[in-house]
């Protein structure tokens, strides 16, 4: 679906920021032979895949298996020792800080430990991409009140509007990180990276949760890495798609085609591919995250 | 062979890069003003009652204890030049920069350390801000200005503890006191105890900036971190003080 479908009204943002998305051929995200070492520690272990535009992948994996460094490596949050990664289709290795600044301010991420400034309160939180990016990218400064605008309509898209003057430890963990996800999309970044967004969750939040990432992507098309320990959260990615007229997720079969898994072992990627693939695997590690209900 | 050596030769190398940065930073845009002053008034504000009540009793301490050794030399009316001499060129600074140590390099390991595991820096980080442009230039810049405040402050408090002492149990006049406590201080005096807060500050906040920034393993690495910061920044005070000794006494 493209975001000029969008039917109005029900966009979670103005058509004056839908994301400058990539042509089709460069890949979103591209890993070739990245190694990161801790030490002893392999935390990123010869790690190669890519994904296109729009697409999804699920990243599965044990604790310390290196799926949290997989993604700070990827907007260059830290730096591996050896190989490449490119977003889209810009090197990311070997560039100094403040040349990163311009393509991070392309990604949304939600951070595994909510990352959430608790000096500020949430409305400041979410405003923060917005206050501090424009200048990197050289766009215009937004007004006060266009940022208070998409402040806003960032908080509704997570259903938190009422919270804009409390400060982050005044918010259960749940409600935590549905704002850690307002601020990650509040910039329309065409990719969004998720670490562990259900982890410690009751198995309601988790699913609205899930049902946020869902909905987030298929109303903008937005390239999406998930990090998880719940199989479960990789099913809905692949299996459903929000529908934006009725306001729920729908089973869909099209999201199975653009979703696919990685399984992490111990900074190896030692499975991708589609679901079916996934449920067919032999490999018993594999196996131990492709059961459903599996923690 | 030299792996014991590596560790604090990497830890020095990182902070030297980290001091670097945070000094580079004064020079450029942004500036975070409203952290620098925010800053000031937790290191300075915060830490004015206990860095007051401390020089005046280092003053009265200070009188009490002299005043028998110079009774036996019937000196007793040098007690000012003697209370004022070492307030002013070591027990001030020293004693000041001590007390902002623990109160503040502790303060800011914690502070930057918590923010390090919860991801807050990376986030900064991810959302387009240098966090030692934000977060440890502030800091420096206003420990450099409140602590040598704080010592002048310091110092003039324990001049009055000592004017209590000579006063109450030594016979002393007001003027006689206060006279040979000006008079003695010279030029090279009043230079070393300021320079010495000065150069104590930019140890105390790059050490607990430092401590802070590279806390690892949660929350147990917070109170690492707060620890360490304390103790390395300490003992630099009086690794520093010593070391700039010799040098002003050959001036
Ligand atoms: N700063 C660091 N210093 C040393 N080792 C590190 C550091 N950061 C990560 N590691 C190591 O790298 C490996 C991968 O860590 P990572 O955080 O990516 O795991 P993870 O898959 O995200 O685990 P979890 O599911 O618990 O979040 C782990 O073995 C970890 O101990
Ligand atoms: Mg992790």
């Amino acid at each position: 679906m493209t975001p000029n479908e969008l039917p109005a009204g029900s966009a979670a943002f103005p058509a004056a920021v839908i994301p400058r998305l990539p042509a089709e051929s460069t890949p979103t995200v591209q890993f070739q032979d990245v190694c990161l070492s801790f030490g002893e520690v392999h935390a990123l272990d010869h790690v190669s895949f890519s994904m296109n535009p729009g697409e999804t992948r699920v990243v599965l994996g044990a604790a310390g298996s290196g799926k949290t460094m997989l993604l700070k490596t990827a907007v260059g949050l830290v730096m591996p020792n050896s190989g490449h990664i490119r977003l889209f289709g810009e090197e990311v290795t070997g560039r100094k800080e403040a040349q990163l600044f311009d393509l991070r301010a392309r990604v949304g991420i939600l951070f595994q430990e909510g990352g959430l400034f608790d000096s500020l309160i949430i409305a400041e939180n979410v405003a923060y991409p917005l206050l501090n990016q424009h200048a990197i990218e050289q766009s215009h400064a937004p007004s006060e009140a266009e940022v208070k605008q998409r402040v806003r309509e960032a908080l509704r898209f997570v259903e938190l509007e009422h919270t804009l003057d409390k400060f982050p430890s005044e918010l259960s963990g749940g409600m935590r990180r549905r704002v850690g996800i307002a601020r990650a999309v509040v910039t329309a970044p065409a990719l969004v990276l998720y670490d562990s967004p259900t982890a410690g969750l009751d198995p309601i939040t988790a699913n609205t949760i899930i049902a946020l990432i869902l909905k987030e992507r298929d109303l903008r098309n937005t390239a999406t890495i998930m990090v998880t320990h719940r199989y479960q959260d990789g099913h809905l990615m692949a299996n459903f798609r929000y529908n934006p007229s009725s306001g729920e997720i729908e089973p869909a079969a099209s999201s199975q085609k653009t979703t696919r898994f990685l399984v992490m072992r111990e900074g190896r990627v030692i499975f991708e591919g589609s679901q079916p693939e996934l449920l067919a695997s032999t490999d018993p590690y594999v196996q131990k995250f492709a059961r459903p209900g599996s923690a | 062979m030299l792996d014991f050596l590596k560790r604090p030769v990497e830890t020095f190398q990182e902070f030297v890069l980290l001091s670097g940065r945070a000094f580079r930073n004064i020079f450029r845009s942004p500036h975070y003003a409203d952290d620098i002053l925010l800053q000031m008034d937790i290191i300075g504000a915060g830490s004015l009652f206990i860095v007051s009540l401390i020089g005046f009793f280092s003053g009265v301490v200070m009188a009490l204890q002299m005043s028998r050794a110079l009774a036996t030399y019937g000196a007793q009316g040098k007690i000012g030049e003697i209370v004022s001499i070492t307030l002013v060129r070591e027990l001030g600074p020293v004693l000041a920069s001590l007390l902002v140590a623990g109160r503040n390099a502790s303060g800011i390991a914690s502070e930057l350390g918590s923010m390090r595991v919860t991801e807050q820096i990376d986030a900064m980080r991810a959302l387009g801000t240098d966090p030692i442009q934000k977060l440890v230039t502030p800091r420096l810049i206003a420990t450099a200005v409140v602590l040598p405040l704080l010592t002048i402050i310091a110092d003039f408090l324990g001049l009055v503890g000592g004017y209590f002492i000579a006063a109450t149990m030594l016979d002393i006049t007001r003027s006689q006191y206060w006279s040979s406590a000006w008079q003695v201080l010279e030029y090279n005096d009043l230079t070393q105890g300021l320079i010495k807060p000065f150069l104590f500050a930019i140890v105390i906040a790059l050490v607990g900036c430092y401590y802070g920034m590279h806390t690892s393993g949660g929350t147990q690495g917070v109170g690492r971190a707060t620890t360490k910061a304390v103790v390395v920044s300490s003992v630099w005070i009086f690794v520093i003080t010593s070391m700039l000794d010799p040098l002003f006494v050959n001036l």
